[in-house]
């Protein structure tokens, strides 16, 4: 089982598990980026982190996807530790990045093939998931092109495919609607509910509100990186007056949500 | 945009109860690198035209116009030969992975799907070394025909030291390469003009290419100072598997001076590339 020490635990741990005492992931130099967050996420949860700019949330993922490393405290992601056992880790997540960083010397075909080829699915295999994505994700069209003629929103959608190709448990979104505009971050959103109602676990940060509060089971509200509220977004609007996310934030953090 | 129908996984999810079999190292290993031959053999003729143009050219004029103008002495050509091979193999070695990694870390970070890779960090950075390696072997080879088409017999020249040739050519990609990656993982995108006239101008001048090491005996405190470019040694070591009967350093300290290079450029690139992927 997974230990009583306190941290980040994303499933492998049981529903339900909290840690018993503080997780102090920090970022590098002076500044602490994240301070004693304990969040437990359950299999099959879309849990949102969200926050305004500034407030830890690429530091969280960075921690969960062994991008960067906590100077103390623990994280258990899919049933390893993130930091001893990095490399288990990496096999069983899927990373979006929050700008696309697709491999401009492949198309968008052997962009995930490629991919598939580094997590062991065999060639045949790899091919048989590139096709049935790219269709899923509407782009089969785009299949052989470079992927520089590929619009912002069908390069998150390959990145998306990307991540998705070696079968991950875990499904990590890095404020994956940034800089898309409202058709495109709508049909994102559509994908996104399609993937969950697939049993998936996914964990998106974002700093638009209505995001988290679109998709999201739950939601960890951060900012300059401290735990401030964690609930079904339904329960956290419950205790404002106007039942704004916004409202609620402000009124717990004391500041306003430069988003 | 498209509508995405909902939809049953095409394929079971995995859970933690059942999770994947871990992938082999070394599968994760030949896939990254056979990502990056692919790339190479796509870009061939840039690649050809990058290597062999500057060694060629090189080749024109000092192994073939001013031997036949009478400017050089008998013997120059067999010291030049294993000169513009070394070149041609550095240059290649490091144009692979050097660029690439100040880009990929720099600006595009593609770098970061590779680092999500079910593999450890130091074994991404040595697939780069590796795939340099390769790419500065060809380059050599693809050179040596096209300079003796130039340059025509060169008196001296042999492949009987076979053995020690493939020796020194392995350890020489090598130390070019991981030469090449702690370069790429040192440098910021706005820094590469300064290290092409600071850093590689100076090792291709004084790295005994184009003159052999016994030749600066003329020039005593610079043919010590050459000593720290990793070039004079696989010039040197190419001279003594090549055109033994050309003065050369000796070959045990040829081959020492290129496994401590080799140790220590990677060591550093090693730690520099962690540093950086981790920031």
């Amino acid at each position: 089982m997974y230990p009583a020490a306190g941290g980040l635990a994303i499933p492998g741990a049981q529903p339900g598990w909290a840690p018993s005492n503080g997780a102090q992931p920090r970022g590098g130099g002076e500044t602490v980026a994240l301070e004693g967050l304990d969040l437990v996420v359950n299999e099959g949860e879309f849990f949102g982190l969200i926050g305004p700019n500034g407030a830890g949330k690429t530091t969280t993922i960075g921690v969960l996807t062994t991008r960067v490393i906590p100077t103390g405290g623990t994280a258990w992601v899919a049933g390893a530790d993130v930091v001893r056992q990095s490399v288990t880790v990496r096999q069983r997540i899927g990373v979006v990045p929050q700008r696309p960083n697709p491999d401009r010397a492949l198309d968008a075909w052997e962009n995930l093939v490629y991919h598939a080829a580094y997590f062991g699915v065999n060639r045949k295999e790899a091919a048989r998931r590139a096709t049935e994505l790219l269709e899923r994700l509407g782009i089969a069209d785009k299949a052989r092109m470079k992927v520089d003629q590929l619009s912002g929103g069908q390069q998150q959608r390959l990145m998306i495919a990307r991540a998705l190709i070696h079968e991950p448990m875990i499904l990590f979104l890095d404020e994956p609607t940034v800089g898309l505009d409202p058709n495109a971050r709508n049909s994102l959103w559509e994908i996104l509910r399609d993937l969950h109602a697939q049993g998936r676990t996914i964990v998106m940060t974002t700093h638009y509100m209505p995001e988290a509060d679109e998709l999201s089971d739950r939601i960890a509200l951060i900012d300059r990186g401290r735990l401030l509220a964690l609930d079904t977004p339904e329960n956290l609007k419950k205790q404002t007056p106007d039942g704004s996310l916004e409202t609620f934030f402000i009124a717990k953090s004391g500041r306003g949500w430069d988003a | 945009m498209g509508r995405v129908s909902a939809a049953t996984a095409p394929w079971p999810v995995a859970s933690i109860a059942n999770p994947h079999p871990p992938v082999p190292a070394g599968r994760v290993f030949v896939a990254l690198l056979s990502r990056d031959l692919r790339v190479a053999r796509r870009e061939l003729p840039f690649f050809l035209i990058r290597t062999v143009m500057q060694p060629i050219l090189f080749v024109i004029v000092f192994g073939y116009l001013l031997p036949k103008m009478g400017f050089t002495q008998p013997g120059y050509q067999a010291a030049l030969l294993p000169g513009i091979l070394a070149l041609s193999l550095m240059l290649a070695s490091a144009q692979s992975v050097t660029l690439p990694m100040v880009t990929e870390f720099g600006w595009t970070k593609e770098i970061e799907d590779r680092l999500l890779a079910p593999i450890s960090i130091d074994l991404v950075a040595i697939e780069k070394i590796v795939n340099a390696m390769i790419q500065g072997i060809i380059a050599a080879i693809v050179v040596l025909p096209l300079a003796r088409l130039v340059m025509g017999p060169v008196a001296g020249f042999t492949f009987s030291h076979f053995p020690e040739l493939t020796l020194v050519v392995v350890l020489s990609a090598a130390a070019a390469s991981a030469f090449g990656l702690l370069l790429g993982v040192l440098i910021s995108p706005q820094q590469i003009g300064f290290m092409f006239s600071l850093i590689i101008t100076p090792m291709i001048f004084f790295g005994c290419a184009y003159y052999p090491w016994r030749g600066l005996d003329v020039v005593p405190w610079l043919k010590y100072a050459v000593l720290v470019n990793p070039l004079v040694y696989i010039s040197e070591g190419l001279r003594a598997s090549l055109t033994p009967s050309v003065a050369h350093m000796p070959f045990i300290a040829i081959i020492a001076a290129l496994i401590v290079l080799t140790g220590g450029f990677t060591w550093a690139a090693l730690v520099r590339f962690r540093m950086r992927a981790l920031g």
